[in-house]
């Protein structure tokens, strides 16, 4: 008997990741992201989001680097007088508590309805799907538009300041959910007419154990490798739906916000409100990204079976 | 083999046809003004039979004939569209799954594809405790192991290795695993679907060994389904031949061999390579075999059959007890004509 730690060392998954440059250069940025973003209260110089710390008269203070640069801002200050680099690892921070929160409600909206769709078939199939249809008929975007104006509409606009994490979240949650159901499905209708399902029937187990304890543990590499795309997808829809001013006040930067918080002072000469938190999104889409092709092509069943 | 004892497991005209004719819009035809088509394939017709306590009735026929949708029909994995199904002399074919699950317990299944049959995520000891504390929710832990280390060394397979996972295994052990969950809630009846068509020859042999061993040692009844005529003769007791969904010749492993009445069975059976054969006697059919989606009215063996008359055409042909408790389905065996 293996230990589960050999098995692990053991494995190809460790193998083509230790072989694979860009996977390990992506899981190192990555991880190092991920230090700042839940270190980031110990870390940055200040807390931008206490107006104490705030002085507007250090508003729009170049990096260090260009003249007028102060060495108490790193990375300058935006319009309000924030230090850019506090805001950014904050910015990160809230973008992915978000995009984490909003790929944990997807997937288990996709899981459980793709799981039903794929394996009762028939009407279930049909509704489901539909339905799934209907919604990837709508951009992703207007439907988070639409969403995030009721969700305002009915707990005030006032009170949103304080529940725009949890309400985003769930946003972004529900206007992406279709992408899962649909890759569960096809694994599933794939699994389903295995003998292994047949003697789980002829055992008399009920549906309920059979889908999720036998069907849904052998489907779920295909969720690994989506989700991972999802948390990249779900940190620039908050970062797109900040951008439009639906997302996270100004007083609670993400990333999103602080890009267009910035826009307004690009041709003024104050770049880096908008240019840095940029790069820094890109940087940590991009890294998620590659960690999922990387992923994919390791879990494809087609050029590797174990 | 008598026939008077009740039959362990009864099957009366069943009937099991598949619609595939898809949604709404595949099933529109402009024939002769708008209407609706279905198409199904027709994969078990009127199939009757009867397994005696104790023994072993081989299903045989080509693929596609049926044979594995009888099974799952028998074991109510799918529901038939009409015809009884009895176990011990209780209806089984109409119950809801709760009432199903007491016959679960006595029914098992051994699969043909060792490889797809075991859960690849779960170790042996999960698959094969699984079912058992699913009939048993009192069961302690320990009286799980003990019975599933019992049942493991019944089947051949070291109860030591309770905690690899099916991929360590070979297909001979992992057919012995799959035997072994079938075993674990002491069954009467087994239905192996091609338990050893998977296999590499020399495993074939253990494994149908081991099968009768156990046969022996529990006291089973088998409906054992194969397409291997050599196998057929050394382990069954009976023998279902079976033709488009069809039961050709129901008759004695003995008299099948010795003795074949339908024209169908003749053919097969004449298949068989023989040692020391200089020249085979193969009986050669024209023709394909039918599709099941368009079955040939009345014999669907007529249009392939060389004595087929005006009335296999027309007619299905019942199924007809002759002496020594042989079944055919033939209106040239029934009405004596010369079939060479």
């Amino acid at each position: 008997m293996k230990t589960k730690l050999q098995q692990f060392t053991e494995s190809y998954f460790l193998y083509s990741f230790r072989r694979d440059m860009v996977a390990m250069a992506s899981f190192a940025v990555l991880v190092i992201f991920l230090f700042i973003a839940f270190a980031a209260p110990w870390i940055s110089p200040m807390n931008p989001y206490d107006s104490v710390n705030i002085d507007i008269m250090n508003s729009e203070i170049p990096p260090m680097w260009m003249d007028g640069g102060s060495k108490e801002f790193p990375l300058g200050t935006d319009n309000q007088g924030r230090d850019m680099l506090s805001t950014m690892f904050y910015g990160l921070r809230t973008s992915i508590i978000i995009g984490l929160g909003a790929v944990a409600i997807q997937a288990a909206i996709g899981v459980v309805l793709g799981l039903m769709a794929g394996y009762l078939g028939g009407k279930t199939d049909a509704i489901l799907m539909r339905l799934a249809d209907i919604q990837f008929s709508f951009p992703y975007l207007m439907v988070a538009i639409f969403m995030s104006a009721i969700f305002q509409v009915v707990f005030g606009a006032g009170s949103f300041e304080q529940m725009a994490i949890p309400l985003l979240t769930i946003i972004i949650g529900l206007s992406n959910w279709p992408m899962f159901a649909r890759t569960i499905r096809a694994s599933v209708m794939g699994e389903k007419n295995k003998e292994y399902v047949e003697a789980a029937r002829v055992i008399g187990l009920p549906q309920r154990i059979i889908m999720f304890r036998h069907i849904l543990p052998n489907a779920l590499t295909s969720v690994m490798v989506i989700s991972t795309i999802q948390v990249a997808n779900a940190v620039m829809s908050e970062a797109a739906l900040s951008f439009l001013g639906l997302g996270m006040p100004v007083t609670k930067p993400s990333l999103g916000s602080l890009i267009r918080a910035g826009q307004e002072f690009f041709f003024s000469g104050s770049w880096w409100i908008t240019v840095l938190p940029g790069l820094w999104l890109v940087l940590f889409v991009l890294v998620i990204n590659l960690l999922g092709d990387w992923l994919r092509d390791v879990l494809n069943p087609k050029l590797y079976k174990g | 083999m008598t026939t008077h004892q009740t039959p362990l497991l009864t099957v009366e005209n069943v009937v099991k046809h598949f619609d595939i004719s898809g949604g709404f819009l595949d099933q529109l035809a402009f024939k002769g003004g708008i209407h609706l088509e279905k198409t199904t394939v027709k994969a078990v017709n009127n199939v009757s039979l009867f397994v005696n306590k104790g023994e072993t009735l081989s299903v045989v026929g080509e693929s596609g004939c049926g044979k594995s949708t009888l099974a799952r029909v028998i074991l109510g994995l799918y529901r038939p569209n009409s015809g009884k199904i009895f176990y011990d002399g209780q209806r089984i074919d109409h119950l809801s799954h709760e009432q199903w699950l007491p016959y679960r317990r006595k029914m098992q299944m051994i699969f043909q594809d060792p490889y797809a049959s075991l859960n690849p995520r779960k170790t042996v000891r999960q698959t094969l405790e699984e079912p058992l504390r699913f009939h048993n929710p009192k069961m302690t832990a320990q009286e799980a192991v003990d019975k599933v280390a019992y049942v493991m060394e019944q089947v051949g397979v070291d109860p030591a290795w309770i905690g690899r996972y099916p991929h360590e295994f070979s297909g001979g052990q992992r057919q012995r695993i799959s035997i072994a969950r079938g075993l674990i809630l002491d069954p009467n009846f087994i239905v192996a679907d091609e338990p050893v068509s998977a296999l590499d020859v020399s495993i074939q042999a253990q494994i149908l060994n081991l099968l009768m061993d156990l046969r022996e040692k529990h006291d089973l009844t088998y409906l054992f389904i194969t397409h291997d005529l050599s196998v057929v003769r050394h382990i069954s007791s009976r023998v279902a031949v079976l033709y488009l969904g069809t039961v050709c010749e129901l008759a004695s492993a003995k008299d099948l061999f010795e003795s074949p009445r339908h024209p169908y069975t003749r053919a097969l059976l004449s298949a068989i390579p023989r040692i020391g054969e200089k020249k085979a006697k193969h009986i050669k059919l024209k023709g394909e075999v039918p599709t099941p989606v368009n079955l040939p009215s009345g014999c669907v063996f007529h249009g392939r059959c060389v004595y087929a008359r005006d009335r296999c055409r027309k007619e299905f042909p019942r199924f007809n007890e002759l002496s020594n408790s042989t079944f055919v389905s033939c209106h040239g065996v029934e009405e004596g004509w010369d079939l060479g």
